[in-house]
């Protein structure tokens, strides 16, 4: 491996969460953007060796990179209770979850339309999750407070950012009709 | 138990019957089972069927869903409103239901969406992974020895200051001496008086800097001297000065010195 790969490697294990790239950048003076780019590549080839593969992998999610264990040890290390999977959101959760990610930043009361029913404990329980956040105030009466998703978001549902969820478009929509059926 | 309740409930501890996690999941559900065209939808027939099936649901939640049956039974009113053929104002009472259910749908698609990446994120561990629940537990403050987790977000801060903040029980910030009153003293106070004269004022038994412990003595020791006939308390018009006079009884027939003897009780409790 390069010097600049195995640099980032002992930085991302030493971190406990996803590193941006800018950050990346600053641990060699030396390097440039493409640089990392290509040690990354280079470092994630090599935990994937085909025969030589690591039981770590590279990922890149919540706005970083970061060293995952491969998901084959996941029942292992559980049951040795060495860490703890995180707890399954209910339905009523996610689906929260998702009306705050497609139309972030927004009020309560405009998630409750689309889901139709009452969302304050969910909305409670996904902000003290750190899965969402106020992030402002809308204009008009009462100045309701408005929700998006955070970082921890992205990472624990494994996503770079929030526009790599599907878009509306690409949704199959079972009960929309003038889709071309194939 | 369905989602609305599951909405109320704690985190901790979320049951999820095979149920709906609200109207619009039942409504789609109908729809679905039934393989109606969600554009044509026999408001009649579905309404009724939801009906049914909101009567099944414990009372508690069915809140959420009466919303939308009395929705339902709104635009099926309305579609029996006759119209003249050529009215082109007339709008579809069930545009905007479809409308609703077509965002819902796509709701659910996300959902699905995001199901199986977090599902496919919880089997990989990052370094320093989610700590063992039992230690973060809530009601005592879990304090581990060792490696600190440093990566606390802001919303884990504020409930760990949270629970720290109601463990440790708030400190008393105004704490009242009571100072004892000292109704013999006062009684003794306007015995003296009264010994050199036949009638006083409150003013000659109150000082104007009497403190107000002093006032509550005198106010207590003159009751307790005219319940026990000792003085005679009189008032000539509304807010006119109190004339504190020797009473019928004699000071002699009393007892020796403290009439609080007996009757202290009254007055420590007043206190």
């Amino acid at each position: 491996m390069s010097p600049l790969a195995r640099l980032l490697e002992a930085a991302l294990f030493a971190s406990t969460r996803a590193v941006p790239e800018a950050e990346l950048l600053r641990l060699d003076p030396a390097a440039d953007a493409d640089g990392v780019r290509a040690a990354l590549e280079e470092l994630r080839a090599h935990y994937d060796h085909p025969d030589d593969g690591h039981a770590v992998e590279l990922v890149e999610q919540g706005g970083g990179w970061q060293l995952l264990t491969r998901a084959e040890f996941a029942e292992a290390i559980e049951r040795a209770q060495l860490a703890e999977r995180p707890a399954r959101l209910s339905a009523a959760a996610l689906e929260t979850l998702a009306v705050i990610a497609y139309r972030q930043p927004i009020g309560r009361a405009e998630v409750e339309e689309i889901r139709g029913v009452s969302v304050g404990g969910v909305l409670k329980t996904l902000v003290e999750r750190g899965l969402v956040d106020v992030i402002g105030r809308a204009e008009g009466l009462g100045r309701p407070l408005l929700y998006g998703t955070t970082p921890l978001f992205l990472e624990q549902f494994a996503l770079r950012h929030v526009a790599e969820l599907p878009r509306a478009d690409e949704l199959a929509v079972a009960l929309r009709p003038d889709l071309p059926t194939p | 138990m369905t989602a609305a309740a599951a909405d109320d409930a704690p985190a901790a501890f979320v049951v999820e019957l095979p149920a709906f996690s609200g109207p619009l999941d039942l409504l789609l559900a109908l729809i679905r089972d039934e393989r109606l065209d969600v554009y044509d939808i026999p408001i009649a027939r579905v309404a009724e069927q939801f009906l049914a099936r909101v009567h099944a649901l414990p009372l508690d939640d069915a809140a959420d869903y009466l919303d939308l049956a009395a929705r339902l039974v709104r635009i099926k009113a309305q579609l029996l409103l006759p119209r003249g053929a050529d009215d082109e104002l007339w709008e579809d009472p069930r545009a905007e239901l479809v409308r609703r259910l077509l965002e819902y749908q796509q709701v659910r698609e996300v959902v699905d969406h995001l199901e199986a990446r977090a599902e496919s994120r919880r089997d990989r561990f990052a370094r320093g992974a989610v700590p063992r629940r039992e230690l973060a537990d809530e009601g005592d403050v879990a304090l581990t020895l060792g490696p600190v987790r440093s990566a606390a977000t802001l919303a884990e801060l504020l409930s760990a200051a949270d629970r720290v903040l109601r463990a440790a029980r708030a400190p008393v910030v105004h704490d009242v001496v009571a100072r004892a009153l000292d109704v013999p003293g006062a009684i003794g106070h306007v015995r003296a008086l009264l010994a050199r004269r036949a009638a006083a004022r409150w003013r000659d038994v109150v000082g104007d800097d009497a403190e107000p412990w002093q006032v509550l003595s005198a106010l207590l020791a003159l009751l307790e001297m005219a319940k026990l006939g000792e003085v005679r308390l009189a008032q000539h018009g509304t807010f006119g000065a109190v004339e504190i006079a020797r009473g019928p009884g004699d000071v002699l027939a009393l007892p020796a010195r403290d009439p609080l003897e007996t009757t202290g009780e009254p007055a420590r409790a007043a206190a």
